[in-house]
């Protein structure tokens, strides 16, 4: 464990941005900015498009790199990772940084086992014999509380239900001992006596193995179950942050308010809904004024001449929004 | 011509639709059968909304397609305002003019190759409207879903977004001028801030027009928002139904209260601390003896694996459940007395 005293962060991303080239360039990231420290959890909430997804593939560099341009920061456990070559990036892959995904049927490899898919991460990384790489892969799988897991190890994915591929895809995630788990959508797919199981089989993995998780999901509630801290992002950007609890009490920014809103929990019955109009932009350029000004029942003027402010709100909560700036001001 | 709405008939008393013990296995070879529906029992009165809520392989969506007619049951039958569907008084086709029905999948429900005008005035031709009146029928439709036919009426499928799709596939379903919209998770494919669009729509049109809704989902929010009652699903067979806010408040069937209890929570100091369930939801190829749920249930007992509970009304007459521990005499040791039924 690291000592407490000393925060430095696990994860460090510094105005990153993101912009796929083609036939129409995307601009899906523009300016996150993001930290989490070693053994935390950051919930990273957004719709569609709203570039959570391309945020955490950046951190492992998934993205098609021969169409894909990115600039700013990012570090992770102290390395740069935009930076390494590949020899160190496989190193990397797996062994600080790991990553499940929504559907496990296409993350795990049709044609081997189970275990002999989790045996190879170990002897990729490790260095250990096959036979040795299975016994850890057995001890995987009853970490991650597979029913019969001596069996399982010779199953074939599509042998197995959704939420036993669901748990075998965490156990190869944690074959190479991560400090950081990515986790994308990981629950979506799943019915939703399967979901909680797994949300709290990650709580608890993410708290005994001490490592940091980074969780991408746009249900407020799943967010809320796993997560320290949230990031809400919107067009490419976070738009709000700040504790579990600070964002659900006391959401700042219009797009959280709506979102919590949309949410419907505790939406009575025949009230109408407070629904966001319009749909998020399509990013094809930078954004210049506040992305959500043209869904905003706020807006001013300024949100449209210019990019929101970061607005400090406490250690930890930022919101960009001129409202947060004039309530401060206001206050002052 | 046009086409009017269909007159009631049976009164507001009668059930718009009444489906009994209704069926539909389907065969897998070698003999094993899958138990989709499994003698469902059911009605949905005039201008509620019935939800229907269950995990994978439920039969929800099964239930959803035999309602539909889209597959033939292969045991019961339905009554449409008191008529048996595809009956002498009401042939399928008049049927299913009153009866229709959104997917998941917005794309994949229209079709690519017709403009979206020509999409929802497609239902109207074939049921002998001329192709101008169903033309001025379908921008109409577009205006009320909230799409400017000027700016909408020519374009194709792909050039919409989901939720704009979405309302497109609820004009057409509307252009026959239903009583009966299945919305077969209709929603879920949608972003939470346009899915809160698409609801406030359906909750206006179902005033407008007077509709009745079947409203299929996972999401147990959205269901309780929309829905008067709620039908609650396990391997092919009802497990209850009741009233919305009694059935969310005081859940009467084991499995309803875990899933329920399964729902993600929203206050950051009070977190979900055991999962009610363990494993995934079986499938229904080999479903259990006795109760289906029997093996999973907390409270199971002898009587459980041996007899199959029928769905009892309770004593408010508006909720049933198909639980032993709600029977008096039932034999399991959570049921009410004999005599305090009497």
């Amino acid at each position: 464990m690291s000592t407490p005293q000393i925060p430095t962060p696990l994860v460090k991303i510094e105005n990153l941005t993101v912009r796929f080239r083609g036939a129409q360039t995307v601009h899906a990231v523009n300016g996150v900015s993001l930290t989490l420290e070693p053994g935390k959890v950051l919930g990273i909430l957004g719709e569609s498009g709203s570039g959570k997804s391309v945020t955490l593939k950046t951190l492992l560099r998934l993205l098609p790199e021969s169409r894909t341009d990115i600039g700013g920061k990012v570090s992770v456990d102290g390395r740069d990772v935009l930076a390494l070559n590949p020899q160190d990036l496989a190193d990397y892959r797996g062994a600080v940084t790991s990553m499940i995904f929504q559907d496990p049927a296409l993350a795990l490899d049709p044609v081997y086992t189970v275990g002999e898919q989790i045996a190879e991460a170990i002897v990729r990384h490790e260095k250990t014999s096959m036979k040795a790489a299975m016994a850890r892969a057995l001890e995987l799988l009853e970490l991650v509380r597979i029913p019969s897991p001596a069996r399982r190890l010779k199953a074939y994915p599509h042998e197995m239900s959704g939420g036993m591929r669901q748990r075998a895809m965490i156990a190869l995630a944690l074959a190479a001992r991560p400090k950081l788990l990515l986790a994308d959508e990981p629950t979506t797919a799943l019915d939703a006596t399967v979901q909680i199981q797994i949300l709290l089989l990650l709580r608890q993995l993410q708290r005994d193995l001490d490592m940091g998780m980074l969780f991408v999901t746009h249900d407020i509630g799943v967010a809320v179950e796993v997560s320290d801290r949230l990031a809400v992002m919107y067009a490419g950007q976070i738009v709000e942050t700040g504790t579990v609890r600070e964002l659900i009490r006391d959401p700042q920014h219009p797009y959280t308010k709506g979102l919590l809103a949309a949410n419907l929990h505790g939406a009575k019955k025949g009230e109408r809904l407070e629904a966001i109009p319009g749909a998020p932009p399509a990013l094809t350029e930078p954004p210049d004024a506040c992305s959500f000004a043209p869904r905003c029942k706020f807006v001013q003027d300024r949100c449209r001449a210019a990019l929101p402010p970061a607005v400090q709100l406490g250690e930890g909560r930022v919101v960009r929004c001129i409202l947060a700036e004039q309530a401060l001001v206001a206050a002052a | 011509m046009t086409l009017e709405t269909h007159p009631d008939r049976g009164g507001a008393g009668t059930p718009l639709l009444q489906a009994k013990t209704l069926t539909k296995h389907f065969p897998l070879g070698g003999g094993a059968v899958v138990r989709a529906v499994d003698g469902v029992d059911f009605a949905v009165m005039k201008g509620e909304t019935l939800g229907v809520v269950g995990e994978s392989g439920c039969g929800k969506s099964t239930t959803a397609r035999v309602v539909m007619q889209l597959l033939p049951q292969d045991k019961g039958e339905m009554l449409f305002d008191g008529e048996i569907v595809g009956g002498q008084a009401l042939t399928l086709k008049e049927y299913r003019r009153q009866a229709q029905m959104v997917f998941q999948d917005s794309y994949a429900s229209l079709n690519p190759r017709l403009t979206i005008e020509d999409s929802i005035a497609f239902g109207p031709t074939v049921h002998g409207v001329s192709k101008a009146a169903a033309i001025l029928k379908a921008r109409d439709l577009l205006q009320r879903v909230g799409l400017d036919p000027a700016r909408f009426a020519a374009r194709y499928p792909h050039e919409l977004s989901g939720g704009q799709r979405q309302r497109v596939n609820i004009a057409r379903a509307l252009a026959l001028g239903p009583r009966l919209v299945i919305l077969d998770e209709a929603v879920s494919a949608l972003d939470k801030s346009v899915e809160a669009q698409v609801l406030n729509l359906l909750a206006d049109l179902r005033e407008e027009f007077g509709l009745t809704y079947i409203f299929i989902s996972h999401d147990l929010n959205v269901v309780r928002f929309i829905s008067d009652r709620v039908m609650v699903m396990y391997l092919g067979e009802v497990v209850e139904i009741g009233p919305v806010e009694e059935l969310y408040g005081d859940p009467r069937h084991p499995y309803t209260k875990a899933l329920l209890s399964a729902m993600p929570s929203m206050d950051p100091d009070n977190r979900t601390m055991e999962a009610p369930l363990a494993g995934d939801p079986p499938n229904p190829i080999n479903p259990p003896e006795g109760c289906r749920f029997h093996p999973r249930c907390p409270h199971a007992q002898t009587v459980c694996a041996k007899v199959k509970p029928i769905l009892a009304t309770m004593g408010d007459g508006v909720r049933q459940a198909a639980c032993h521990m709600q029977v008096p005499g039932s034999g399991h040791s959570h049921a009410p007395a004999l005599e305090a039924a009497a």
